[in-house]
């Protein structure tokens, strides 16, 4: 030991270390300053923006100058119920529960595989598989798949090499799914929608099975249950939370998309493209906020009944 | 009568790691059998073995006369009370401890009772209701407990489940553990690295040490009877003597061990020195309430005492004479 050390060191220098003080003993205002430009932003931008998208949605058009009558009404969210608009919200519901579903059936294994058996080099490859996709462009993405399922395709071009045209095209003659090819068919919006939302469903429920500890599998099977009763019992409802939030992604991301649809797909419209036309040509601003009110109350109501049947206890 | 575990030759590897290396073991019918040894011993891999999270790479298992290799957990008779417990905490401690009893499909109103009883069993009678997370870590450790013996096991297998609770509630815990064994009459097999709660519960115990059994015996015999070094030095505090002090008081040329509470210390030279009886220098004292543990060197060696509190008081450096009974001094298996 050389010199004795202080038992209390000098304060820091300059101001950072006096702010660094002053700060540590003021935790509150240290929370404030943090917090306040995010709030502002979040408050303000966001869910400012948000009420007043939703306060537009009470005005309504007049018909004759296709100006908006500032004035508290619900005749717009009445032409919303209309049949021909209704339809597009009933397209886009059903459209995005089965994409919910499909990915989530899709995701369960691959998310199962890496959260309980992928270690080191596998784990990385497991989120280099999930993650590439989404660092390329999207549209790149969505015009791909589009000459993937076009007519003169690879996927006809493989249907026919492996003698198998019949089947496509059983699929594609079932009505209201299929059509011409599986580029201008739902199934076709289907596929590429499932693709391109895939690994926000992944992802979560990778994070939710990762956090089911080990231990409770093993006291499952100990207990005798078997592999399908641990997993109805243990490992299913504990991963609920995280299925729930992947499947809030990919449902919401399918009510909002106007591109996919509009690329791949029939030309009938979803509620995105129904926003994009009513605030952009018909310049119908009220008709286009009514429309995306509708994504957040499903949102809502969606999140409401998982809650009440005891989705997120185990969080 | 058939031994309620039986391993023949059992291996178990892990990479290069011999986690369980040709163990045979034999564990009778309603018997409390301890497993001990430091951390990495393998005995619980054994009990892993028994529970059939693992299978074994070479060797034969049996649980009560059925071969048990390839056999999944869920289809062995046999339960588990884990060092963490492992309780689902989406579950209330009903349903936990019915859980067993739910996957053998047994209806609502019959699990429901029995899952009462065995908390009535484990003295949480009014717990039902709660979630995991609202009890106390000793409550859970029960909770455990009831989950494994409301199904009736034939083996009870228990992995360290005293480990995380203070010593008041361990010692406690001993106790009803003990009771209950005795109560149920169900073979208990009981991992540890705490040497006190083997010796104080079991029946028999097995030491472990790098993947093999060094010792099996009742629990006086393994603390008075050590086999070898490693067993003197992890049960209890014996005295481990080298060869040459073993061969200068009596004994062959052999490790011997010679536990702290078989000497007599006295502060006068004893009549006519024999063998046994040796002068010594107390280097320190520790007190540790009912005992004082006394540290004090002879003939190069260093040896502990333990003496009743209400012997006189001793100063590092007093001048001291140590004698034992000759047959104290045991001899080990290893040689030189």
């Amino acid at each position: 030991m050389s010199a004795a050390a202080e038992a209390i060191r000098p304060p820091r220098d300059g101001t950072l270390g006096r702010l660094s003080d002053f700060l540590w003993r003021r935790p509150g205002l240290f929370l404030l300053l943090m917090l306040t430009p995010p709030l502002l932003w979040l408050g303000i931008i966001y869910v400012g923006s948000l009420f007043a998208l939703l306060l537009q949605s009470f005005f309504s058009i007049d018909e004759f100058s296709g100006l908006i009558r500032h004035e508290f009404t619900l005749k717009t969210y009445a032409e919303l119920l209309r049949p021909s608009n209704f339809d597009i919200i009933v397209r886009t519901v059903s459209m995005a529960a089965v994409v919910t579903l499909a990915a989530g059936v899709i995701a369960l294994p691959i998310a199962y595989y890496a959260a309980r058996y992928a270690r080191g080099r596998w784990k990385a490859a497991f989120y280099l598989a999930v993650m590439l996709p989404l660092w390329s462009s999207y549209l790149v993405k969505v015009y791909a798949w589009k000459l993937i399922l076009a007519k003169e395709g690879i996927l006809n071009w493989l249907f026919a090499k492996l003698h198998l045209t019949w089947a496509l095209e059983a699929l594609l003659a079932i009505p209201v799914i299929g059509g011409n090819s599986l580029s201008v068919s739902y199934i076709g919006t289907f596929l590429v929608f499932v693709y391109v939302w895939l690994p926000f469903m992944i992802l979560p429920m990778q994070a939710a099975l990762e956090r089911v500890p080990g231990n409770l599998i093993e006291a499952s099977a100990d207990l005798g249950a078997g592999t399908g009763q641990t997993f109805r019992h243990v490992v299913f409802p504990l991963a609920l939370p995280g299925i729930i939030a992947g499947s809030i992604f990919t449902f919401s991301l399918t009510l909002g998309d106007y591109i996919i649809p509009q690329i791949v797909g029939s030309s009938r419209l979803f509620i995105g493209q129904a926003v994009y036309a009513h605030q952009g040509t018909a310049g119908n601003i009220p008709l286009a906020a009514a429309f995306t009110v509708v994504p957040i109350v499903i949102m809502g109501f969606y999140l409401w009944v998982a809650k009440r049947q005891g989705a997120f206890d185990a969080l | 009568m058939t031994a309620a575990v039986l391993f023949q030759n059992v291996s178990r590897h892990f990479g290069r790691i011999r986690a369980v290396d040709g163990v045979d073991l034999e564990v009778a019918a309603g018997e409390f059998f301890a497993m001990l040894g430091p951390s990495g011993s393998g005995k619980t891999t054994c009990l892993r073995l028994i529970a059939g999270f693992e299978q074994p790479d070479t060797g034969h298992i049996e649980i009560f006369g059925e071969t048990a290799e390839g056999i999944p957990p869920y289809r062995r008779n046999v339960n588990t009370v884990f060092q963490d417990y492992a309780l689902f905490p989406h579950l209330s401690v009903l349903d936990n401890v019915a859980y067993g009893l739910r996957m053998r499909g047994i209806d609502k109103a019959a699990r429901r009772r029995e899952a009462a009883e065995a908390l009535a069993l484990v003295k949480l009678p009014d717990y039902g209701g709660r979630r995991p997370a609202q009890l106390s870590g000793g409550q859970r450790q029960r909770v455990a407990l009831a989950r494994a013996i409301v199904n009736k096991p034939r083996v009870l297998l228990l992995d360290e489940p005293l480990g995380a609770l203070d010593l008041k509630l361990r010692e406690q815990m001993q106790e009803e553990l003990k009771a209950l064994q005795q109560a149920l009459g169900i073979t208990f097999v009981f991992v540890t690295h705490d040497q006190g709660e083997a010796l104080s519960m079991a029946d028999r115990v097995a030491v472990f040490n790098e993947g093999r059994i060094v010792q099996v015996g009742a629990p006086a015999e393994i603390y008075r009877r050590p086999r070898t070094r490693f067993v003197a030095d992890f049960v209890g505090s014996s005295n481990v003597l080298p060869p040459e002090f073993t061969e200068r008081h009596g004994g062959g040329r052999r490790w011997s061990s010679l536990r702290p509470e078989a000497i007599v210390i006295a502060t006068a030279a004893p009549e006519g020195s024999g063998p046994g009886s040796l002068a010594a220098t107390v280097l320190a004292t520790y007190y540790h309430g009912a005992t004082t543990r006394i540290v004090a060197e002879a003939e190069m060696t260093r040896l502990n005492v333990l003496v009743p509190a209400s012997a006189g008081l001793l100063r590092p450096g007093d001048r001291v004479w140590l004698t034992w009974q000759p047959d104290d001094l045991h001899a080990m298996e290893d040689h030189a």
